[in-house]
């Protein structure tokens, strides 16, 4: 049976000022506000619980768990950040979501912090997006206006106050403890866990950090009911989701659909490889999740199943690359930007990406020896588990999942002095590769 | 500091605004940054004894933090912060062969600005809009789908004084003083403007909505 296509978030971004108030309450926008408002907080987390929900940005962890772990309520504040962060690269599903529809964000942002009894709630959007930053200015305006946001809201005697932060560019900030030192005006660095911001988070205080997507999808389960929501999905992995698809595809975009649906199904939708090419590798989640080949095109994309063939669901970016991209070099420029992106705080994070990408670089310049494949892998061996925040971790996945699958591709910038590739093949313009310019660094 | 009377109680006033929006001053930091960047270009010596002034902060505490964000800049920035994305999956898709003729054509470097101070040149990493690769930021609005020649085209543009329409954004590019401004958390009125929603954003509902799907009503 096909896996069908599953609109909701995106559902009206095809309509008339779709990011509009109005847009958005002509369409129902606002009612499962006013439904969680009459609803017992605790119920709310109950239901998010039920839903099964577990964290869009990457690491799956169960929504309403995480809600679940804040400290009884001690009079004092407590904080619902949003990660609007989103880095990875492959990624671009928030983005196209509070620039269609800031209002789902909004919304869920008001039910969540009412459920978790929180009077003041953050997003934290990267800064190198305006356009999305004035989208949600405007709309964050207009839902104050209409009486979402503020003091009393819908006459309930609950009040939320919501800012919204536009971080400066620093992929380290979509860790959420980096992201909080950022909030707080440090430069952002990872802090040591425990204590979890569940705990100690903002200003030290209980802080519950969720990603755009998760938050988004909190409105549609509170409306439509936690039996809707897990109708789609598989056993573990309840409801849709964003499934990016990028690179060499003849129609890349958003497809919104249950989770456990395959690429090859989203290939179907998406007008499958571009024509005369085939797949040679995929990322599932990004480029911190170890790469896939056309052996898992059916392999449905759950965290379990993902999970179980090597690789991880992560953020649902799917990059996608044909027979003539080479290897070496897409894994050598994730690695520079893994370089550019570690904060300096941990050893192995900062000096492995550091020596990594100096190797790739020499392989793919044909300047490499055997014995550097083996480094790459030792220096790897270096790093898995002893950086101190994921991105370390994120860093190796690219360069062991290659090295296991194509490592006679890496053999081949050895012995042939260079990469048998030629790049012009790979862009999605026409150039001759003869037409040489002057490089610059 | 040696900001005019009329700057600084502008500044002054912002910058109140901005701490207004936390429950702890030093939160505004970041935003007090990018509203420097709005009236000096650039993250200037004067502009972090500002910052340090009205956060009780010492210049060096202020400044550890500006040099940990890349879109702070230390030095003057063009009137127009143009990126060309050169993460593996804009760079395979092209974004290399971008970055290099438009290297060429401007005679810049990563960092570097036109003698002209219109123009300064950066690769970026990736920016959230692969669907459009390969992807291009002019002061952080974005260029989908670029070619060598589109990109060198905008370039143009920008140094002859035309106005510039990003693919996705508002009728045209603001200059990076204008934009920092925005990103201090100050509305233009710009948020209505719109180009569409962009083909691959509409991809997946566009898809369903051929099939006649949609996810089942409770």
């Amino acid at each position: 049976m096909t896996t069908q296509l599953t609109p909701v978030l995106s559902a009206i971004w095809d309509q008339e000022k779709s990011w509009t108030l109005d847009t958005y309450t002509k369409n129902g926008g606002y009612n499962a506000l006013k439904k969680a408002l009459a609803t017992p907080p605790t119920d709310l987390i109950q239901a998010v619980k039920d839903s099964g929900l577990r964290g869009r940005g990457g690491a799956g962890f169960p929504t309403g768990m995480k809600w679940g772990f804040l400290p009884p309520d001690d009079g004092k504040p407590r904080y619902l950040v949003v990660n609007a962060d989103e880095s990875e690269p492959g990624t671009c599903k928030d983005i196209p979501t509070m620039l269609a529809n800031p209002h789902a964000l909004i919304e869920g942002v008001a039910i969540t912090s009412f459920a978790i009894g929180s009077n003041h709630a953050f997003i934290y959007l990267r800064g190198e997006v305006v356009h999305v930053y004035r989208r949600l200015l405007q709309a964050v305006r207009e839902a104050y206006e209409a009486g979402h946001l503020g003091q009393n809201i819908h006459g309930k005697g609950y009040n939320l106050e919501l800012t919204v932060h536009a971080g400066a560019g620093a992929y380290i900030c979509g860790e959420e403890t980096a992201l909080l030192d950022s909030l707080e005006g440090r430069r952002g660095q990872p802090r040591l866990k425990p204590p979890f911001p569940a705990v100690e988070g903002l200003y030290a205080r209980p802080t519950v950090v969720n990603n755009v997507e998760s938050i988004a999808s909190v409105p549609a389960i509170v409306d439509k009911g936690v039996e809707w929501f897990t109708s789609m999905g598989t056993e573990r992995s309840k409801g849709m989701g964003f499934f990016s698809l990028s690179g060499h595809v003849n129609k890349p975009g958003q497809y919104e659909a249950p989770l456990g649906i395959t690429l090859r199904e989203l290939l179907e939708y998406a007008g499958g490889i571009r024509d005369g090419h085939e797949l040679k590798f995929w990322t599932p989640g990004g480029s911190s999740t170890p790469i896939f080949t056309a052996e898992h095109l059916d392999t449905p994309l759950d965290y379990e199943s993902v999970g179980a063939a090597g690789s991880m669901l992560g953020t649902r970016a799917l990059q996608i690359f044909d027979e003539t991209t080479c290897v070496v070099r897409a894994v050598m420029r994730w690695t520079e930007f893994y370089k550019h992106e570690s904060c300096g705080k941990c050893t192995p994070c900062r000096e492995g990406t550091y020596w990594l990408t100096l190797i790739l670089k020499r392989l793919e310049n044909g300047e490499g020896t055997m014995a550097d494949i083996q480094q790459l892998l030792d220096t790897c061996d270096s790093i898995l588990g002893r950086a101190f925040c994921a991105l370390g971790d994120g860093a190796t996945s690219s360069i062991t999942s290659s090295i296991k699958l194509f490592r006679e591709e890496y053999e081949a910038h050895v012995t042939g002095a260079g990469c048998p590739f030629d790049h012009a093949a790979s862009a999605l313009f026409p150039y001759a590769t003869a037409s040489t310019v002057e490089v610059s660094a | 500091m040696t900001y005019d009377e009329g700057t600084l109680a502008q500044l002054t006033a912002d910058a109140q605004q901005i701490i207004g929006r936390y429950p702890v001053a030093r939160s505004a930091l970041l935003p007090l940054l990018h509203l420097v960047q709005s009236v000096d270009g650039f993250v200037s010596p004067d502009g972090i004894s500002f910052c340090a002034d009205q956060l009780g902060l010492t210049d060096a505490e202020v400044s550890a933090v500006a040099t940990f964000y890349t879109q702070y800049k230390r030095r003057p920035n063009g009137e127009y912060q143009v990126g060309v994305c050169t993460n593996t999956l804009c760079a395979i898709m092209g974004g290399d062969r971008i970055w290099d003729e438009l290297s060429s054509h401007c005679g810049l470097r990563s960092g570097e600005t036109s003698e002209d101070g219109q123009i300064t040149l950066e690769r970026i990493e990736c920016n959230a809009a692969c669907d459009y690769a390969p992807v291009m930021m002019v002061n952080w609005e974005f260029f989908d789908n670029q070619t060598p020649e589109s990109a060198k085209q905008v370039v143009d543009d920008l140094r002859a004084g035309k106005d510039v329409t990003p693919t996705r954004g508002p009728s045209k590019v603001r200059t990076f003083k204008e934009v920092e401004r925005v990103l201090a958390g100050f509305e233009d009125g710009l948020a209505n403007e719109d180009q569409g929603a962009g083909g691959p954003t509409l991809a997946g509902l566009e898809a369903a909505k051929a099939s006649g799907w949609k996810a089942e009503q409770a």
